[in-house]
């Protein structure tokens, strides 16, 4: 883990590049972060930045992250997320981080919540092959197929993979190129998919 | 305004001229071959022009020694150096798709006047 920024994934766009070829990129609104509070090895054992992301009504923040933004002297933050970093030199509690983290070209990994899938089968879930749609079969088009032998061992093995809750879940990509960087309105434009809906919470992370 | 199409206005041509579907136009594409660039053109009458925004394609047919060709050009495409626009046609719907099953003089397209 490293060093990254908060943001918030606005959609996809196809743009050009300077070989004419279309890319199609992600829109992530990020930062600018201001650093909350700082994790020191002395006190809490391991160094890390402390960032917050996103605006809320002062009302609706409770009084134990009401007294850590006040002694920040930030405004109150909706997300707060750390950032494990090997060094706290050059960090301060107020500092912003913004998308000038980034350069274009670089490398990013992006972490974000999937989107919900509901209940799906092992087609959908695990890419099971299924069964034949004709030739007598009746039923079983979509089913996984057995799930084991028989009276030895005489149970299911752990871990076998079977229809359940999909999505929804932490997934990060790796090594997603910045294809651009706009300071004036703190967006990143990110090569390819990134997971998660529109609007949702995403988290990049500098590579190195 | 929203945040996509701000994105994308940066790359949007300013200077594409003003054409609909069953007018002629004369395209010309950028070509690179090894080191060198040069220009092809490609004419032919516009059977499409579908989506929006900087990912605006259309679709020019043209017949080249008896066989039909269609390309599928992007719009905002840097590549594309020039659209020139040949003739105006007078057509009845927005997709010209019944041109692909036609041929000469059922293939014909009325010239529109604008005043």
């Amino acid at each position: 883990m490293s060093i990254g920024i908060l943001g918030k994934k606005l959609g996809m766009a196809q743009i050009y590049n300077d070989q004419g070829q279309a890319v199609a990129v992600t829109v992530i609104q990020a930062g600018p972060c201001p650093v909350v509070d700082m994790k020191t090895p002395d006190k809490d054992g391991y160094s890390a930045l402390v960032l917050g992301f996103g605006k809320v009504k002062p009302k609706n923040v409770n009084k134990s992250r009401q007294g850590l933004f006040g002694k920040a002297e930030v405004e109150p933050q909706n997300t707060l997320r750390e950032f494990r970093v090997d060094d706290l030199d050059g960090y301060s509690v107020g500092q912003e981080i913004n998308v000038t983290l980034f350069s274009e070209g670089e490398t990013v990994n992006v972490s974000g919540i999937s989107k919900g899938k509901g209940f799906a089968g092992v087609m959908k879930k695990y890419h099971f092959g299924g069964s034949n749609s004709s030739h007598g079969a009746s039923v079983v088009h979509r089913r996984g197929g057995s799930s084991g032998a028989s009276s030895y061992p005489g149970r299911v093995f752990k871990g076998k993979r079977m229809p359940g809750r999909m999505g929804s879940e932490k997934v990060t990509v790796k090594n997603l190129t910045v294809v651009a960087v706009d300071t004036d309105n703190n967006l990143l434009l990110v090569k390819g998919a990134v997971p998660g809906a529109k609007n949702s919470l995403v988290t990049l992370f500098k590579k190195g | 305004m929203d945040v996509i199409s701000l994105v994308e206005k940066k790359f949007l041509k300013s200077d594409v001229p003003d054409f609909r579907s069953g007018d002629t136009v004369r395209v010309h594409v950028k070509v690179k071959e090894g080191a060198r660039e040069r220009i092809q053109v490609f004419e032919g009458v516009v059977i499409a022009r579908k989506h929006g925004g900087l990912s605006e394609t259309f679709t020019v047919r043209k017949v080249s020694s008896g066989v039909g060709v269609e390309r599928v050009f992007p719009l905002h495409c840097p590549s594309i150096s020039q659209i020139e626009v040949k003739r105006l046609g007078k057509v009845r719907r927005a997709k010209l798709y019944y041109l692909r099953k036609r041929s000469g003089k059922s293939a014909r397209i009325k010239e529109r006047r604008e005043f």
